[in-house]
């Protein structure tokens, strides 16, 4: 009765190919928006800002661009979590080698650096497939983490090989005041700005040419070639496009997060939970990601805190292992039920709302 | 269809409204709180455990012996974290409030308490991290939050070659020694490789080493190369299953046992347990004495045992158990030099900075604890927050239990002060902060 198009029309291409052509939808975007910036910064505990919204969002951003790769263009990886400390690991090196670098260049250099690393492991994309190019992101995985914790170089010479991020501070233009973004707040804003700028240049991107190019290399890349789609281009495009969101969100992770990073700390469980964050989520949606996001961390934090809230004194152990055992009971009955991922059951459940009362 | 719907969008609805459900901080009262970061779970389960034991029957004991300190109940609260840095860092933004605030934490993992450390200064809450995380934090003008207490790798390292000299007869005896260092391939792992370097240049002993691949089960490859280089001695820097391996496989080739030397994480009853009769002769480093055998473990077990509030009686008097004790006697210790300057009653996170900043453990304070032996000898001060006096001990296996085989062995000052003091100063520069004065 409230969510159906009925009514609004487009009178010319522009109306026609916005992103959300429904009035509906933008109006939810708005709201969203309002009160991610505006009510949640004042509403929200500082634990529920710093401990939860913040790696959220940061995790949403790495699988978005895992989603790039996996879900639009079809290359399996399980290179995540190396791209991610390239990122890391580079704004680390531009930070401390070039100090008057503004904090947000560093972070898209990091992001450009996880690029550059991510199209030279795309390369066997050319000749290789499905499963065993999983195998050979692996490859990256092991190397690059392999390569942080061998020289020295990257980490500056620390003898425990953790670096430590600078404060994140931006110079206001033609005056001498910085701007740190020291509190939970401010850092939660700071991540929010690159999420949404990113997340929305990602949407327009798989909506424009180049993502077309990419859902054809994966519903059938001989075909993708006839129709004139150079496989060399669409796929090394999408490993950099996807390698330089996750370069970023890495490098967030260690400049916003943590304050401090070692490589372990982007090992191949991180690449793992990424990977099921899209598969459960929804591959090849950008919804879907963040709804991965939402479920892998969100949910063991609040199955921790539900035998606390009814008053049980459960032992901590025994909360984790019933969390574990519920959390992939659940993983479980959401493939089952929606193998399309939960970003699915969103756009099933907005098909209902069209007719809603009246279903036909 | 419809029902399955329905449902679905309960749960998904669920999902997303989860984060809002977190629950409040608990009401506040008169009391001294404790967090407790665990791990119970995870690979590192085994070694978590007698820790996260150790904490919550202190503590008990202490409100059930003394009704608190001076009078003011402790309140503990376990937080689970599995040794991952990102739920350790969740914990301790869920716990930090509750209570009127923690008090101080100890994260018992390097990951998480370098984490910590950078927001601990924020919030004005002390991390104490004894034997383990970030070795450069015993500069207390730069880490004025973090007290990495009696010694750190870096100072092991140096503790641990004094040690071999000593069994050779003289540091000058080391010269042409090949001395082995196997280790975890991570950064917990390589930590002492610099200063064992430099110490190889210094004493001319050759230095080989020998990584071994996150988790450590499979060392074959890896001790067929000790076998074919034949060290003189071989150091450990392990944690968790790769231990047991690495003792086995020394058997194995057939290495001699009592010339196998692990680090203060390579050496609990959970290594040499599982590793039978090949871990006879086996060395660590030590910071406590382990067993029964001292009042303070009598206290607990009458004050708490006996009334069936324990955790795990297997535990207690365990290597790692009586470290955990020491830590939180370190703690206790603090506590009650707070309460000396600012009052007997509920200290705030600041004021126990202060009380550690200010702790002296002499022996007669630790025979007044009960637990001479297993609580390090050691005064901290402004500047310094390893604390003068603290240094290792060398353990070795007899087949059934820990016995301590060396005086205490003070690390090799001179050549980690220079290291503690440049590795602070660049923390310094990248993170951008200024210098505690210390008056």
């Amino acid at each position: 009765m409230f969510y159906r198009e009925a009514g609004q029309f487009s009178s010319n291409y522009k109306q026609d190919q916005a992103i959300f052509p429904i009035r509906q939808d933008r109006i939810g975007i708005f709201l969203i928006l309002f009160v991610a910036f505006f009510v949640l910064p004042f509403a929200a505990s500082e634990y529920f800002v710093s401990a939860i919204l913040i790696p959220f969002l940061i995790l949403s951003l790495a699988a978005l661009g895992l989603n790039v790769l996996t879900g639009y263009a079809g290359q399996l990886s399980l290179g995540t979590g190396a791209f991610m400390a390239v990122g890391a690991f580079a704004a680390y090196k531009f930070a401390t080698g070039v100090p008057d670098m503004p904090i947000i260049i560093v972070l898209l250099m990091g992001g450009l650096m996880a690029a550059g690393v991510g199209i030279m492991f795309g390369i066997p994309s050319m000749r290789i497939k499905g499963f065993y190019l999983a195998v050979a992101t692996l490859a990256a995985q092991f190397f690059i983490e392999w390569l942080f914790v061998k020289v020295g170089w990257f980490t500056n010479y620390s003898a425990s090989g953790v670096i430590t991020a600078p404060p994140l501070a931006i110079g206001i233009p033609f005056t001498d005041i910085e701007f740190v973004f020291d509190t939970a707040v401010r850092k939660y804003l700071f991540t929010l700005s690159f999420v949404v700028v990113l997340a929305l240049a990602t949407k327009n991107l798989v909506r424009s040419h180049i993502g077309r190019g990419w859902m054809a290399v994966r519903d059938m890349d001989i075909a993708a070639e006839i129709i004139g789609f150079k496989p060399l281009n669409t796929k090394l495009s999408a490993f950099a496009v996807s390698s330089f969101l996750c370069g970023v969100a890495g490098a967030l992770w260690a400049f916003v997060h943590l304050g401090t990073v070692e490589p372990e700390a982007f090992g191949i469980n991180r690449s793992f939970s990424i990977l099921f964050m899209i598969i459960i989520g929804g591959l090849g949606s950008i919804l879907g990601a963040f709804i991965g996001a939402a479920f892998i961390t969100l949910l063991p934090i609040l199955l921790n805190s539900v035998p606390p809230l009814l008053g049980l004194n459960i032992a901590v152990d025994l909360i984790e292992h019933i969390q574990f055992m519920v959390f992939g009971a659940l993983i479980i009955f959401f493939l089952i039920v929606e193998p399309h991922g939960l970003a699915r059951l969103w756009s099933i459940g907005k098909e209902k709302l069209r007719t809603w009362p009246f279903p036909y | 269809m419809k029902l399955k719907h329905m449902f679905l969008s309960v749960i998904g609805a669920a999902v997303l409204a989860a984060p809002f459900t977190v629950p409040a901080p608990a009401a506040a009262e008169e009391s001294l709180y404790l967090p407790n970061l665990v791990y119970r779970t995870g690979p590192f389960a085994p070694g978590g455990i007698p820790i996260a034991n150790g904490f919550a029957d202190y503590w008990n004991m202490i409100n059930e012996r003394d009704g608190g300190v001076r009078g003011v109940k402790v309140v503990t609260e376990e937080c689970e974290f599995g040794y991952n840095t990102d739920r350790g860092v969740e914990c301790y933004e869920r716990t930090k409030n509750n209570h009127n605030g923690a008090l101080v934490y100890h994260p018992i993992s390097t990951g998480v308490t370098y984490a910590i450390a950078d927001r601990s200064p924020k919030d004005k809450i002390p991390v104490i991290s004894m034997g383990y995380g970030r070795s450069d934090a015993g500069d207390g003008t730069v880490f004025p939050y973090v007290f990495p207490l009696v010694a750190t790798y870096w100072g092991q390292a140096t503790a641990l070659i004094k040690y071999i000299g000593d069994q050779e007869g003289g540091m000058d005896a080391l010269k042409g020694q090949k001395i082995a260092l196997v280790y975890l391939d991570i950064a917990y792992g390589k930590e002492p490789i610099p200063f064992l370097e430099v110490m190889a240049k210094k004493y001319g002993f050759e230095l080989q080493t020998y990584p071994v691949s996150f988790p450590g089960i499979e060392q074959k490859a890896t001790w067929l190369r000790i076998r074919r280089a034949k060290p003189d001695y071989v150091l450990m820097w392990g944690w968790g299953v790769m231990n047991q391996a690495a003792i086995k496989e020394a058997a194995n080739i057939n290495f001699p046992r009592d010339k196998f030397i692990g680090n203060w994480w390579s050496g609990a009853e959970q290594d040499t347990v599982p590793a039978g009769a090949a871990a006879k002769g086996y060395k660590s480093a030590a910071l406590n004495e382990s067993g029964t055998d001292f009042p303070v473990i009598q206290d607990i077990m009458t004050n708490v045992y006996a009334k069936g509030n324990g955790t795990n009686e297997k535990n207690v008097g365990q290597v790692l158990y009586n470290r955990s004790l020491a830590m939180q006697i370190l703690t206790h210790e603090a506590i009650l030099t707070a309460m000396d300057k600012f009052g007997d009653g509920p200290i705030t996170s600041e004021q126990l900075r202060w009380g550690i900043e200010n702790l002296n453990m002499t022996e007669d304070r630790a025979k007044a604890h009960g637990a001479l032996g297993i609580v390090p000898i050691v005064k901290v001060s402004c500047e310094n927050h390893i604390g003068v006096g603290g240094g290792v001990k060398i353990q070795q296996w007899n087949g059934s239990s820990w016995e301590i085989v060396s005086d205490w062995i003070k690390p090799i000052n001179e050549i980690i002060a220079p290291e503690v003091k440049k590795s602070a100063a660049k923390y310094l520069a990248d993170s951008g902060i200024s210098r505690t004065a210390c008056e």
